[in-house]
């Protein structure tokens, strides 16, 4: 579904990604890991092409993301995003929220843009607050919200970078919990940025660690955890292990 | 005291309420246009294109630099001289003034686009949102809304600008008073009563955008 092939990006001089190589099957959830600053945001902000590359390719359902004049706003709306700072638009409702892209990107009426609005809004447990503005909710609300603004444009994979690191520790389960719920009963693609531990045991089939902008790791999850074979990957597991 | 005569006032109010309506109507295109043009400018400079960037920077700059009076009379003799007939004041004041204001405004609708966080852009890129809806439906209410107190700041100091339109021969509040100081012998008297009226429409202005911060901030 995702395939990366020796990708690496420059911010003028400076590298941020080196030879990274990596794919996500269809239906497979993959956890991005690694110390801050080490391109794991940039890595998956490079899968949608929100972050461009100036070497290697990426594919994404067979269509070449790195390909010059790469039609990336019909690509876009294929793959779902979810940021760390949920990024709603302030100024609408969250039913507004919802609808824009529906609207705007596939061309639904505006009564079907609502009936997938509340239907998505009712699964991630956020119904009641249709008509509230994002400044009214918790931050646990919006990024759950946020995720219903992604899966509105029902699309074949999701990208997650960060999805709970901006949140208080009493919201991190609800957003996790609906993430898990995607990941078991839609067997949605996910590649998830993610630092949570309990997460990843639980839904992801492989861990990808990231370290000075190149793959270190790429392993399945049970292996990673019980077992990290690069010195870098101990030293990070034991420094989230036991803090 | 005694010889002070208010009365020419009162007299005279058909007279001067015409000279601001015209002062108010030219305030008001000139706000619209300025703040399309300005914005137009606005996303040019910060388009990434470098011609059209370069256009809208030098445009900018350039009318910045000029005094506005220097502006209407260019417009007042300029425009004929490429139309090919004349426009009358009225037309060519209004083109100067939107012509000048854009250079402001768009300055000002520059700072808006660029507080709005860029993630907000990602979020909108992310959806399959194109350049433009992004523009319309996700920066620019945002952008707008950040700067409405700033270009009520503007419109304030548009309207006292209007006063320079006595020199395309438009009859505003002010020319109105003056001509009424004058043919009356009651400078004094005319001249405070404009003072007052410039007064209370601005500093009512100046106390919505006090209400709008306070409001913003909350």
């Amino acid at each position: 579904m995702i395939e990366m092939e020796n990708v690496s990006k420059w911010y003028g001089d400076f590298r941020v990604l080196t030879d990274c190589t990596t794919k996500v099957a269809k239906g497979e959830v993959v956890v991005v890991c690694g110390p801050s600053g080490s391109g794991k945001s940039t890595l998956i902000k490079c899968v949608n092409g929100l972050e461009p590359v100036q070497q290697g390719r990426i594919t994404v359902d067979g269509a070449d993301v790195t390909a010059k004049g790469a039609k990336l706003t019909n690509l876009r709306s294929k793959i779902g995003m979810v940021f760390q700072h949920f990024e709603l638009y302030p100024h609408m409702s969250v039913r507004d929220n919802l609808c824009l892209a529906q609207e705007k990107v596939l061309g639904r009426s505006r009564a079907e843009a609502e009936a997938r609005t509340e239907t998505l809004l009712t699964r991630v447990g956020m119904i009641d607050h249709i008509s509230k503005y994002p400044g009214q909710l918790s931050g646990g609300q919006q990024q759950r919200v946020a995720i219903a603004r992604a899966l509105a444009m029902d699309p074949i994979a999701m990208l997650f970078d960060e999805p709970t690191s901006a949140l208080d520790p009493e919201m991190i389960k609800e957003v996790l919990d609906v993430m898990v719920q995607l990941a078991r009963e839609d067997g949605m693609t996910m590649m998830v940025v993610t630092h949570e531990m309990g997460f990843a045991r639980k839904v992801a089939d492989r861990v990808v660690f990231m370290d000075e902008g190149a793959i270190v790791e790429d392993r399945p999850t049970q292996d990673f955890y019980d077992d990290p074979s690069s010195e870098r990957a101990k030293d990070f597991l034991s420094k989230i292990l036991n803090h | 005291m005694g010889d002070f005569d208010f009365g020419v006032i009162i007299q005279s109010l058909p007279f001067l309420w015409e000279g601001l309506q015209l002062s108010l109507l030219l305030t008001f295109l000139a706000i619209i246009g300025g703040l399309v043009l300005g914005t137009l400018l606005a996303l040019a400079r910060l388009s990434g294109i470098v011609p059209l960037a370069l256009f809208a920077a030098g445009y900018v700059n350039l009318i910045r630099a000029v005094p506005l009076i220097l502006v209407i009379f260019w417009f007042y003799f300029l425009v004929p001289l490429a139309l090919g007939r004349p426009i009358g004041g009225f037309y060519s004041a209004l083109i100067a003034f939107v012509m000048f204001e854009a250079a402001y405004y768009s300055e000002i609708m520059r700072a808006g686009i660029q507080s709005v966080a860029r993630g907000q852009v990602h979020a909108g890129k992310a959806t399959g949102l194109g350049y433009w809806q992004i523009q319309r439906f996700i920066v620019l209410p945002q952008a707008f809304r950040n700067m409405i107190p700033i270009l009520v700041t503007q419109g304030i100091i548009l309207f006292q600008d209007t006063s320079l339109v006595f020199v395309v021969s438009l009859r505003d509040l002010m020319t109105a008073s003056s001509i009424v100081a004058r043919t009356e012998g009651r400078l004094v008297e005319m001249y405070l009563f404009a003072a007052l009226v410039y007064f209370v429409i601005c500093f009512s202005g100046s106390l919505f955008v006090r209400r709008l911060q306070t409001r913003m901030a909350t």
